[in-house]
């Protein structure tokens, strides 16, 4: 299965995404940088990494959106391509339109670094695959701007459609009705504030996040 | 010509930002101070004689986003 992760200038989660991905599909990651107007041939999945694009300079996730990459896998998504957007990579997500709501200030103020209990949501998506609705999951957060906002209709919207596929089990930023990830009415477009490549093999104590790149390859074949 | 666009949230937005302010404010003696509100101020040298809503598309596509915040443009 090829697949691709965007390198945005202030990634940071690249590599880390790229080695959970090569374990879960054996096969490396193509590292795409944001100049790029196309990805490679026969792509069939993405991933927007976690980092800081462009210093989290305007607001975070705002020029990495901009970048031309960025309409390229707009076209792989609106194909059914999967997307996952993890932490920075769910900002850029919002801020390109590819998912709704907008991602700010966490409601403490602080920087919050540590693993959060979380609740599979409903989603269908070929990311939640090895999930089931209602388990409780353990993943490692680490974000400053991670409190989702989005009007009344748009969070009904999301639940009635059943796109939650993630839900914080505890208090962590102040995110309307707990969201932590959602999908896009296809489902093939995931955007989440924890970090599953952060648990995705043994020696990270935690194997919960291995779950979402399994699926993935499960989902494709 | 100078151009300045005000970014603020959008009311019933929550700023934390601008609740600790408040917070602070209060912690220095100044009381009475009510909700406060972060924005920010862009200023945009643009050629002379620059359509306003080539400004406008400008805020909309980047400079705003208009799920959580509000723009204004002011001819400085």
């Amino acid at each position: 299965m090829k697949t691709a992760v965007i390198v945005f200038p202030g990634s940071n989660c690249d590599r880390d995404v790229a080695v959970a991905l090569e374990r879960a599909t054996g096969s490396r990651p193509a590292m795409v940088w944001h100049t790029e107007a196309s990805l490679p041939d026969g792509t069939a999945a993405v991933a927007v990494p976690g980092g800081f694009s462009y210093g989290d300079y305007l607001r975070s996730g705002a020029v990495a959106a901009r970048s031309p990459v960025m309409r390229a896998v707009a076209d792989a998504a609106a194909k059914g391509v999967p997307v996952l957007g993890v932490c920075n990579g769910f900002q850029v997500l919002t801020e390109a339109g590819l998912l709704p709501g907008a991602l700010m200030r966490n409601r403490g103020l602080n920087y919050i670094c540590r693993p959060v209990a979380l609740t599979v949501g409903e989603a269908n998506s070929p990311f939640l695959t090895r999930y089931t609705a209602g388990e409780t999951v353990k993943v490692p957060v680490a974000h400053n701007d991670g409190s989702y906002f989005a009007d009344p209709e748009t969070l009904d919207r999301l639940e009635g459609e059943g796109r939650v596929a993630f839900r914080y089990a505890e208090t962590v930023n102040g995110s309307a009705r707990s969201i932590a990830g959602i999908t896009n009415s296809q489902g093939n477009v995931l955007g989440m504030m924890p970090h599953p490549e952060r648990a995705a093999e043994p020696a990270h104590g935690n194997t919960d996040g291995a779950r979402l790149f399994e699926g993935l390859l499960a989902a494709a074949s | 010509m100078l151009v300045k666009v005000h970014v603020t949230l959008k009311p019933g937005v929550l700023d934390p930002q601008g609740r600790a302010i408040g917070h602070a404010l209060g912690s220095l003696g100044f009381d009475g101070v009510g909700d406060v509100r972060v924005g920010k101020v862009i200023e945009l040298e643009l050629a002379d004689g620059t359509d306003s809503a080539r400004v406008d598309e400008m805020c909309r596509q980047l400079l705003a986003n208009t799920v959580i915040e509000n723009y204004r443009v002011e001819a400085a």
